[in-house]
């Protein structure tokens, strides 16, 4: 209209324009928090599952004698899923154990429902610096499993405790998560 | 400060179409800032009816009137629809008004656009309450009873209420993101020749910081939102652990635009107080420049720190201090703020009309959420205070003296201006006194129910706390009441009153009081000449 443009100022389109990328940039900045947080996790530390299994496997290998004077208490613990018409129960609630060596236990897991169901337990061990020291040579945890209907099945938990659990750890509880498989996320875990 | 030579003339050639179509097409600041600022207190009462429903289910132990599912329900709607529905149009309503008023801009720099924005709102707000209403028609799935925080795995397992608020959120946030765009445009394009950025009033810079961090922060919500949509329709694992994913990876990437919003709800009143502050006491502004840098200095601070949410999540202790320190850095930028807001009022010859009142209970009240809020960063307090009571009242204090009282610090400021009558001030004083005194009986004894141990979120409770949530809900009744006071003030107001001169208030600075009261459907169509002092 009467307004004198100002010469000094941008065009609308353009501030629009760059407004516009910084939006749709911010959009992509949410997709890549996914990847950045995996990389943050790893520079902090924080082990993903798949790492979680690596370590234990790696750290097991190289377990060699028995610290004779140590006695850690470990507590096994388990959480169904709602969705999964499980029940899961451990045989035993804790145990004392000698770190370096080798023990076992019977996680006892039956179907309530009349149908096949398929469901994979994730595994939690608290506290979070012990992580790295509880290795599990045997789990029912590493697939997943399909247990027919009322099917009762004993699955076996082996483990050791490294040595090198730093001392002032005295009880380890290891907490399942057991959840449901459906199709979905089953074609996802293969 | 700036001061313009009154170079208006009311050539109103063309007035506003009639009827519906003067709302519909309208791509006039002043209506769409008038529909924002209607559309803000229609959803206010909505968000308030669900808070009061909150209240009166806690005034007694027990399951009185609601079960929990519907009681998470009405929290989650509370916020969502107080926070998207209530402060943010109302402040952008303040905006659209004001920002081309007080730059001498004809219009936005976008009009169409302007349009765009605004009608979305109703759309969204439909599916908002759609959300809501959905699980109570059969076949219409689980409520959602996640809080507004929207956490999985549990918003993966709502029913299909959960996908109407991703696509209400989805809405909201396109129409606060072209709204944002639409007033950085205008504020970088619009001012008037010789205008300078310095030389913006507060309110400006500060709704600039603000549509920054909108622009910044809203898509990242969206793609947090779409994630969630994909892994509960299209098989993803983004949040679910079975899969391979991390639930609280959401939880990062929601609080990495939850934390901004904060200040997004805050800023924009706090720069209403700097309008307000040097009329009713008759001294300019105490730290013009400082306040600016102090708001993007919060606004920037404010990007790094969203984790001070979720120290119970089992980060690193690097981690918990890096946010800790950050989180507590940003009480020196308020602090400033409070500091230069004070400064102004000292030595001043002031006089307490109500926009004036609200000014002085916020700077009161508001510093005593932040207070509480310096105690929540510290991580071994935190992890006592987390998910309590206390977290309630610290949020309350900072939003309602913070946000809500500022837009209503705003709209009694502005009312004149917009509708060329004053407002009954005894009747406003009255609103504020019951406003604010019933505010506080209703969450300062949360501060102790949160202290001694009861959680948030949760419809029943232990006995030990009758009490003090009996106090809380009379005092939240009366609060809830006082609104209907407000909603009356206003009618009464735009019906008729006492005339407003231009220059409402008598040392009102400004470029927004050299127009009429109620100015011209169109305004500053001949710019403004500056004066620099």
């Amino acid at each position: 209209m009467e307004r004198q443009p100002d010469a000094r100022r941008h065009p609308h389109g353009r501030i629009v324009l760059w407004l516009g990328a910084l939006v749709i940039g911010m959009f992509g900045f949410g997709f890549a928090l996914v990847p950045l947080y995996e990389l943050y996790c790893q520079v902090a530390g924080i082990p993903t599952v798949d790492q979680q299994r690596a370590l234990n496997v790696q750290a097991a290998a190289g377990t060699g004698e028995v610290a004779e004077d140590r006695w850690v208490t470990v507590r096994f613990d388990t959480t169904v899923h709602p969705s999964l018409p499980w029940a899961v129960e451990s045989q035993e609630r804790s145990m004392r154990v000698q770190p370096g060596e080798m023990h076992e236990v019977i996680f006892v897991a039956s179907n309530r429902s009349s149908r096949a169901v398929t469901g994979q337990a994730v595994p939690t061990v608290i506290p979070w610096r012990a992580n790295d020291f509880f290795n599990k040579t045997e789990c029912f945890c590493f697939q997943k499993q399909t247990l027919e209907g009322g099917e009762r099945r004993e699955m076996p938990l082996r483990f050791v405790v490294s040595p090198a659990l730093p001392d002032e750890v005295t009880y380890v509880t290891l907490s399942y998560n057991i959840m449901r498989l459906d199709d979905t996320v089953a074609k996802v875990t293969e | 400060m700036t001061t313009a030579t009154v170079a208006h003339d009311d050539h109103a050639h063309h007035g506003p179409p009639s009827g519906i179509k003067r709302w519909l097409f309208s791509t006039n600041h002043k209506d769409i800032g008038t529909m924002y600022l209607v559309f803000a207190l229609i959803m206010l009462f909505l968000g308030g009816a669900s808070a009061m429903v909150i209240r009166a289910e806690l005034f007694m132990p027990g399951l009185q009137l609601v079960q929990p599912d519907l009681y998470n329900n009405l929290l989650t709607n509370h916020a969502l629809i107080m926070i998207f529905g209530a402060v943010m149009p109302a402040a952008a309503g303040l905006a659209n008004w004001m920002i081309p008023l007080m730059i001498g801009a004809p219009d936005m720099a976008l009009p169409r656009m302007n349009n765009l924005s605004f009608w979305i709102l109703p759309a969204a707000a439909l599916m908002l309450i759609l959300s809501f209403i959905v699980p109570f028609f059969p076949g219409g799935g689980s409520q959602i009873n996640t809080g507004w925080t929207l956490y999985p795995p549990l918003s993966l397992q709502v029913g299909m209420s959960m996908d109407f608020l991703i696509f209400a959120l989805h809405l909201l946030g396109i129409s606060s993101v072209l709204a944002s765009i639409n007033i950085i445009v205008t504020i970088f394009n619009m001012r008037a020749p010789g205008l300078r950025m310095m030389q913006l009033p507060i309110f400006v810079w500060a709704w600039l910081v603000t549509a920054f961090l909108l622009v910044l922060v809203v898509p990242v919500l969206a793609a947090g939102i779409t994630m969630l949509l994909f892994d509960r329709h299209f098989g993803t694992s983004f949040f679910i652990a079975a899969g391979g994913g991390d639930p609280v990876l959401f939880q990062h990437i929601f609080w990495f635009f939850g934390h901004p919003e904060v200040y997004i709800l805050i800023l924009p009143s706090l720069g209403v107080l700097a309008s307000i502050l040097p009329t009713f006491s008759r001294k300019p502004l105490f730290g013009h420049h400082s306040l600016i840098g102090a708001m993007i200095a919060i606004a920037a601070l404010g990007m790094i720190v969203w984790a001070h949410h979720q120290y119970t999540v089992g980060m690193s202790l690097a981690a918990v201090q890096y946010f800790m320190l950050m989180t507590i850095l940003i009480s020196i930028p308020v602090g400033l703020i409070i500091f230069n807001y004070m400064m102004t009022m000292w030595r001043g010859a002031m006089t307490f009309e109500t926009p004036m009142l609200f000014t002085v209970a916020i700077i009161l009240m508001f510093s005593f959420g932040g207070l509480t809020g310096v105690m929540l960063a510290v991580v071994p307090a935190d992890m006592q205070y987390h998910d309590s009571m206390f977290v309630v009242a610290h949020f309350h204090y900072v939003l309602l003296p913070g946000a809500v009282w500022g837009l209503f610090a705003g709209v009694f400021y502005w009312l004149p201006k917009w509708t060329g009558h004053m407002y009954d001030e005894r009747l406003a004083k009255t609103f504020f006194w019951v406003h604010v005194v019933s505010f506080n009986i209703t969450f300062f004894p949360q501060h102790f129910l949160g202290l001694a141990g009861m959680p948030r979120r949760i419809a029943d409770y232990n006995i030990m706390f009758t009490e003090f949530n009996m106090i809380s809900s009379v005092g939240a009744f009366f609060f809830g009441l006082s609104h209907l006071l407000f909603l009356y003030i206003i009618i009464k107001t735009v019906r008729g009153g006492e005339k407003a001169k231009a220059r409402a208030w008598e040392h009102a600075e400004g470029l927004e009081w050299e127009v009429d009261s109620p100015p011209a459907h169109h305004t500053w169509t001949t710019p403004p000449k500056i004066k620099t002092a």
